[in-house]
């Protein structure tokens, strides 16, 4: 159709212990053109494109370089062949000039010829450097100039793009757009990793589409709407939405207003202007993919990092915002993050143990000021009861539970110390089906008992199956929430790339359908 | 090539074992070394190990240096445990010592119980101030504590240097740097008529009861615990971090300072240019040796105790170097590290390197 493809990727098929990241994926990229590579958090995106490197290797399925079988055993090897790579983060050394890091990069030496180069091929594709600036004084669009001109440098036939517009601000996507075009025009293959549906659009000229691990198409982004790629990515298998009696929500309980914070550091996401209202007896949702600010949103909430305005965070109309994790759980606020060895649980340490770490604040389990374990441990056999945890009893250690049972303590662990509102992320993440389900009716349970609960989490079923109300997170802002009964996941998809849902549209295609 | 890699499941029992099996090796490998040296093997290994506990006094003698030691180590284990890592005791040692001596001097020729107890109280202040550098530095402005505490020890080894040749020099003595010797008001009481066995000995026991309890019973061991565990669930459950690298300094300082007081007020009875035998470092082998757990390090400080006094018999009985000493305790450690890491690690040939998915440069094998 369009020639000879400069790379066939056949039948290529790499497990990991307990999960197949990719499952006899094939992709065919031309030169000259953009090939997207679309797909959901987890859907085999990073591994099929490792494996292209030489940073993995594939356990079946063969590679094909301008027709010839290749063993890209190594990095080194994929460079030799003319594959390049820009990654998400960059390697870059922060005191150093462009210049030098670039040679380093290449091994050359950071000669006024290598200065030249640079100059020449900055210009050639509209990527203003100065080479003797320092890293540290870059900004990050500028500094992906420098992983891009690396990678031009060693004139590369095949530019392997990993989610490059996630940290850069709208125009520095229209400037790095428009070199990629310039590049594809010039002949070379550009293969280019997102999810963001828009830019795919814009951008790309094919798109091999992922789920699960498996290739489930092949499309033109470009005679694509938004909502079909959505659909074509998350898959129509999905079980609608369960109707759930809307018990009338009762006060509000937990309220962020106009909640603003900071990127922690240069991989961080700034949270915006966030306003939310969770109240008694609900469940609300918050999508989105990875990276997208949950993390900081997890860790603002529980308290990890105090917010410099009190009034930004509201627990029972009380301003918490400038309160530490201890001061939030007394109150009520209890949370699970998204991690759980090292993060909600400590791996070395038993469950009893591990039961005192958060329940303490609110469970009388320091008598007289001593660690009472006599009591850790009737707790920690509570919740292995309640929760059936499969475990060598209360003293087992943590990090020699399976997933989903940890995960099933961690969440027993918060609910019977029955909070006012309980904040969870990715409860599911890992965690086999008979898990999963016990854990979602316990946070049913919960809500209908009167509890406010916020589910942060990644997986669109989960959220369909168990909330009341869902939003989106998309580069650190949170869409409008909408009642769960009244989207689509498709929708949901939309909010999760930052679109909106016309309410007027959804109410129309509703209508069509009934 | 031979690699390194990592064992899913270390074992436990090793991990109580290591201690024990460092020492064997410790044992085996001095007495080769004696051999080399062309000594009697068992003659070495009796002056070495049985004489000096051969008798009263020397069981005192071992009471002696074992205080110290103790006393160090219990609060460093407890600072190692919070992944606090203060290597710099002998410094904060020495600030003790200094400043506990300031007040047997003020104080000179009043015979009152109030100078002793005001000492100790100087001493612990003392030893802390220098420990709060490190802890500023690191709380302010992350500045790594490893470095600012060990560089401290040798600025504290120049301030004492200097004090006992200035202002604290014994107006009598001769332009020697040393400081009056104390008045007996500001000595020790004696526990054993004859020796040297003073009430710091006491005071480790006590030290090695309330570490043990700290660690296990109180929310702020807890803590410290997880905190060296998994620092992000420590934060999770709301402990400051912040909080608890100043309780782990502060403590270590506490400990080290009263430990130099006890020294100077104890054996030594006056300030000298040189006043401890590296307790202060020693006390790290001690703490790693006894398993960073109170108990472990009791026993731990008395193997310790036994190496300087080995040293000093070997010494006096076969014309050996008194540096035989280091030698033992620096084997000790790296015996003690080496089977530290086989339990934690297998030794393969390279060839057999399973590729780490967790690496970003695993490589096909």
């Amino acid at each position: 159709m369009h020639g000879s493809p400069l790379v066939e990727m056949v039948s290529i098929s790499k497990a990991y212990p307990g999960c197949l990241a990719n499952d006899a994926v094939d992709i065919k990229i031309h030169p000259g053109r953009v090939h997207a590579l679309l797909g959901e958090n987890g859907a085999g995106k990073s591994t099929l494109v490792k494996i292209l490197y030489g940073l993995l290797a594939q356990d079946s399925g063969n590679i094909q370089w301008q027709g010839k079988n290749v063993d890209i055993a190594s990095p080194a090897i994929a460079r030799e062949l003319g594959i390049a790579m820009v990654f998400q983060h960059f390697s870059l050394f922060e005191s150093l000039s462009v210049l030098e890091n670039i040679a380093l990069g290449m091994d050359a030496d950071a000669d006024s010829a290598l200065k030249k180069k640079i100059i020449e091929v900055s210009r050639r594709y509209g990527l203003p450097l100065d080479p003797d600036r320092s890293v540290y004084s870059l900004s990050v669009g500028e500094r992906q100039r420098i992983e891009i001109v690396r990678c031009l440098l060693q004139e590369p036939k095949l530019l392997i793009m990993d989610e490059p517009t996630s940290v850069l601000t709208p125009l520095e996507v229209s400037e790095l757009f428009e070199t990629l075009s310039r590049l594809a025009a010039e002949g070379m293959a550009i293969l280019y990793i997102s999810h963001k549906l828009e830019e795919i659009r814009q951008l790309c000229h094919e798109a091999t589409i992922l789920r699960g691990g498996r290739k489930v198409a092949t499309a033109d982004p470009r005679k694509e709407s938004a909502q079909g790629l959505a659909a074509l990515m998350m898959g129509s298998d999905i079980p609608a939405a369960i109707s759930q009696e809307h018990s009338k929500p009762g006060k509000t309980l937990l309220e962020l207003s106009q909640l603003d914070h900071p990127a922690q550091d240069q991989n961080g996401i700034a949270l915006q202007a966030i306003s939310l209202l969770v109240r008694a007896g609900e469940i609300v949702g918050i999508a989105g993919v990875a990276g997208n600010g949950q993390d900081e949103l997890m860790q603002v909430i529980a308290g990890e990092v105090l917010l410099l305005r009190e009034d930004a965070l509201l627990l029972h109309d009380i301003k918490i915002g400038g309160e530490g994790a201890g001061e939030r759980r007394r109150r009520g606020l209890c949370c699970v993050p998204e991690e759980r060895l090292g993060h909600a649980a400590v791996p070395s340490l038993s469950l009893v143990e591990n039961a005192f770490l958060t329940a303490h604040h609110r469970k009388a389990l320091r008598p007289g000021g001593l660690v009472s374990y006599r009591r850790s441990h009737k707790f920690a056999e509570e919740i292995i009861q309640r929760f059936n945890v499969q475990c060598n009893g209360p003293m087992a250690l943590a990090g020699s539970l399976s997933g989903g049972n940890l995960q099933k303590f961690i969440v027993g662990r918060e609910i019977m110390q029955a909070p006012d509102v309980l904040v969870v992320s990715q409860p599911t993440w890992g965690v086999d089906a008979g898990a999963a389900s016990a854990i979602h009716e316990a946070l049913r349970t919960l809500a209908a008992e009167g509890a406010a609960v916020l589910l942060v989490s990644q997986d669109l079923d989960e959220l369909m199956q168990i909330t009341d109300r869902i939003g989106a997170l998309c580069a650190g802002r949170l869409s409008d929430l909408h009642r769960t009964s009244d989207v689509t996941v498709q929708q949901v998809g939309l909010l999760m790339g930052g679109e909106t849902i016309d309410q007027n549209k959804v109410v129309a295609m509703m209508g069509e359908s009934t | 090539m031979i690699a390194l890699q990592r064992r899913a499941h270390p074992s436990r029992l090793m991990g109580y074992m290591a201690p024990l099996i460092a020492l064997a090796i410790t044992l085996l490998a001095g007495l080769l070394l004696f051999a080399l040296l062309g000594v009697p093997v068992g003659e070495a290994f009796y002056a070495f190990f049985i004489e000096p506990v051969s008798s009263v006094y020397g069981l005192a003698e071992l009471g002696v240096k074992a205080g110290p030691l103790i006393i160090i180590g219990v609060a460093l284990s407890i600072g190692f445990r919070a992944q606090v890592w203060n290597i710099g005791a002998e410094g904060q040692l020495i600030l003790g010592a200094i400043a506990g001596s300031a007040v047997a001097l003020h104080f000179y020729e009043v015979d009152s119980w109030f100078v002793l107890p005001l000492m100790i109280l100087a001493s612990i202040m003392g030893g802390m101030l220098w420990a709060s550098i490190p802890a500023l530095l690191k709380t302010r402005f992350n500045v790594n504590e490893i470095l600012t505490s060990l560089m401290l020890t040798y600025v504290a080894a120049l301030l004492l240097s200097w004090l006992v040749s200035g202002p604290m020099r014994d107006p009598d003595g001769f332009n020697f740097p040393e400081s009056r010797l104390f008045h007996d008001a500001a000595l020790l009481p004696r526990m054993l008529a004859g020796t040297r066995l003073h009430i710091g000995a006491l005071v480790a026991v006590g030290v090695v009861l309330a570490g043990w309890l700290l660690l296990s019973r109180t929310l702020l061991g807890f803590a410290l615990r997880v905190n060296g565990a998994a620092p992000r669930a420590g934060i999770h459950a709301g402990f400051s971090q912040k909080r608890l690298v100043w309780v782990a300094l502060l403590l270590g300082g506490g400990c080290a300072g009263a430990a130099g007081l006890f020294e100077v007020a104890g054996p030594i009875g006056q300030l000298l240019p040189n006043i401890s035998p590296g307790y202060g470092f020693t006390a790290i082998i001690v703490a790693f040796l006894g398993r960073l757990h109170p108990v472990g390090v009791f026993f731990a400080g008395l193997v310790m105790a036994l190496s300087y006094l080995g040293g000093e018999s070997a010494q006096i009985t076969l014309n050996l170097p008194l540096a035989v000493t280091g030698v033992f305790q620096g084997m000790l450690l790296f015996f003690l590290l080496a089977t530290d890491v086989l339990i934690h690690y297998r030794v393969v040939r390279k060839g057999s390197v399973v590729s780490n998915p967790d690496s970003s440069l695993a490589r096909r094998s």
